[in-house]
């Protein structure tokens, strides 16, 4: 009795596996893109990448996170078809730039924020400059209240903090150290409720919940951020190897379009790659975009 | 007769089971000690890398209190030390509360409490720790914050997450523990005229000693190897632990926030290896330590 039943069963899971083989067999060929890396960019990806299934329904896209040195590393490993990051391939120990094609598919404004409480609504770059090394570590000092300067910072190699950095400090200045937070999310959540703290997020997560401070009198729009008046952004990368497949070249593409930069990326609180008067190069220099 | 002999010199279908019964159970123990092995010298290998491929001196690994991947400066003893710290405090809190309950539960409360509480026990014991790290972000540390000032992140909350993590383990080992001391011990003290008390404390404890003492010591192994609870309220910054209320990082959470953004093959994925096997080497210590501890007790 019980060997039929074995037997059955086996059978059975025979027939659904060569079934399931055969009925694959038939159906159009499926075309994969495994995107990988970025979690800050992974929010977007998933909603271009939404839009585009609905257009073209032979290809699966899988979106996955795991930060920006994974990304980097698996596309040039050949173990996925794009790899997103917030940083440039050279910026990146071990990556070998030359074998990459980089394609920009947003620019994402970067924004330093305090405290509510704290009533500092600007600061100049200098002392932005001063409290990231620890030099200035009282609020007092910028015309606050009598508070310890609280820094929280983000993880190493994060392409935000990777980002900030190359703008606000100079080469061979090393940031305090300080609390390190891996995500925009928590990084947020400890500035609303710490007073005399500060960080930095991307455009995308900054809410009423914490207080954004202005750089040299410039306040932190899109409009600034094209001219580079604002100074604190980073590009959104999505990096294939040279010859992408074609579906891949399509759908990076289809992100980099006017309509899907118009539309989900500046939903999304980043800005349009066509919006921008400037161009940065790995090294950080700005200069006019041709 | 030739049909009686041919069944007494071939093998049987009960000594065939026996066969093939031992291959399988040999083709398991192979798989699994080929994966530990195969663990093993995998996570050493790429542990040593940082010193054999980059050759950045052991000891300044293992002595220096920078850490800055950007330099390529790799000093592991604030995250040594905030580990052992954050393990040794949540071990020594949990251990009091840990043996109490269970003393309560085993031999002073009726047995119907032991029926409900077991369960229940055991039921936090497989909450995952993605769970109590969550509880720590959303209470402990707001509550610690409000409390004692600063950022709320910190040794003191890493160590308040890691002993509602450990004292379920910890409580459900000792009740084992102490149950598993013969019944007739206690007859014979009470026998003696010995106070509910007097048992207790000379004669329950004392033969539950190596028993505690496991459980202290598995208690504190899982602490030492959490990873994701910590790193969510701890505050990740790489200093020596100065102060309760500082932030600091432990080895693994300082393993879960870089992996991400280093390379394979380069000095600071190295440097991250070269964590990981320290970790290795402790919770081996650890196993050894149970073992050693485990053995003593038999008398």
């Amino acid at each position: 009795m019980k060997k039929t039943i074995i037997g059955v069963v086996i059978v059975a899971i025979v027939c659904w596996l060569g079934g399931s083989w055969v009925l694959a067999k038939q159906q159009p060929s499926q075309e994969k893109i495994t995107i990988v890396g970025s979690t800050a960019l992974q929010p977007l990806a998933e909603a271009v990448a939404n839009d585009y299934r609905t257009k073209h329904p032979q290809t699966s896209i899988i979106v996955q996170g795991g930060g920006s040195g994974t990304g980097l590393s698996q596309v040039q490993a050949g173990a996925v078809n794009i790899g997103s990051a917030d940083i440039f391939a050279d910026q990146q120990d071990g990556i070998n730039a030359n074998k990459l094609d980089d394609n920009i598919v947003a620019v994402s404004g970067i924004v330093p924020i305090v405290n509510e409480e704290l009533g500092i609504k600007n600061l100049t770059m200098k002392q932005l400059q001063q409290i990231f090394i620890g030099q200035i570590t009282n609020w007092q000092e910028v015309g606050g209240p009598d508070l310890p300067i609280t820094v929280i910072n983000r993880a190493h190699g994060s392409g935000t903090r990777v980002a900030f950095e190359q703008t606000v400090l100079k080469p061979g200045m090393q940031a305090v150290n300080a609390q390190e937070q891996d995500s925009n999310g928590t990084v947020k959540e400890i500035i609303r409720n710490t007073p005399g703290a500060i960080s930095y997020i991307a455009f995308a997560y900054l809410n009423d919940q914490v207080q954004s401070v202005n750089l040299d009198g410039v306040a932190p729009t899109a409009d600034n951020v094209t001219t580079n008046k604002w100074p604190l952004w980073s590009y959104e990368h999505m990096y294939t190897q040279k010859q992408p497949s074609q579906s891949t070249a399509s759908f990076i593409k289809y992100m980099q379009s006017e309509k899907v930069q118009k539309t989900l990326v500046t939903e999304a609180h980043y800005i349009s790659i066509h919006d921008m008067k400037v161009e940065k190069t790995p090294t950080g220099k700005v200069t006019e975009r041709k | 007769m030739e049909d009686l002999r041919q069944r007494l010199t071939q093998p049987s279908v009960e000594s065939k089971q026996e066969t093939s019964g031992k291959v399988i159970s040999y083709l398991a123990i192979t798989l699994i000690g080929g994966l530990v092995t195969t663990i093993l010298i995998f996570l050493t290998w790429k542990g040593i890398a940082l010193f054999t491929g980059n050759h950045y001196s052991l000891w300044e690994f293992l002595s220096g209190i920078k850490w800055q991947p950007s330099d390529h400066v790799f000093g592991a003893l604030p995250m040594i030390a905030t580990s052992f710290s954050v393990t040794l405090l949540s071990g020594i809190i949990a251990l009091p509360l840990a043996l109490i309950v269970a003393i309560a539960i085993t031999e002073i409360l009726p047995s119907t409490a032991y029926k409900f509480l077991q369960p229940t026990i055991e039921l936090l014991v497989g909450i995952p720790s993605v769970v109590y790290g969550y509880v720590g972000l959303t209470v402990i540390v707001p509550f610690l914050r409000r409390f004692f000032g600063g950022t709320g992140f910190g040794i003191l909350a890493a160590t308040c997450v890691l002993f509602l993590m450990i004292l379920p383990t910890m409580t459900s080992m000792t009740i084992d523990s102490f149950r598993a001391v013969p019944k007739q011990y206690r007859n014979a003290s009470a026998g003696l005229g010995a106070t509910r008390w007097q048992t207790i404390s000379r004669v329950i404890i004392p033969s539950a000693k190596s028993g505690i003492l496991t459980a202290m010591v598995f208690g504190m192994a899982r602490a030492f190897g959490e990873a994701l609870a910590v790193q969510m309220v701890i505050g990740n910054t790489t200093v020596m632990p100065t102060g309760l209320m500082h932030s600091a990082a432990t080895l693994t959470s300082v393993l879960t926030t870089g992996i991400g953004n280093t390379v394979m093959g380069t000095i600071s994925n190295n440097a991250l290896w070269s964590l990981a096997l320290i970790l290795l080497v402790m919770s081996l210590a650890f196993n050894l330590l149970m073992r050693l501890v485990s053995r003593k007790g038999v008398k």
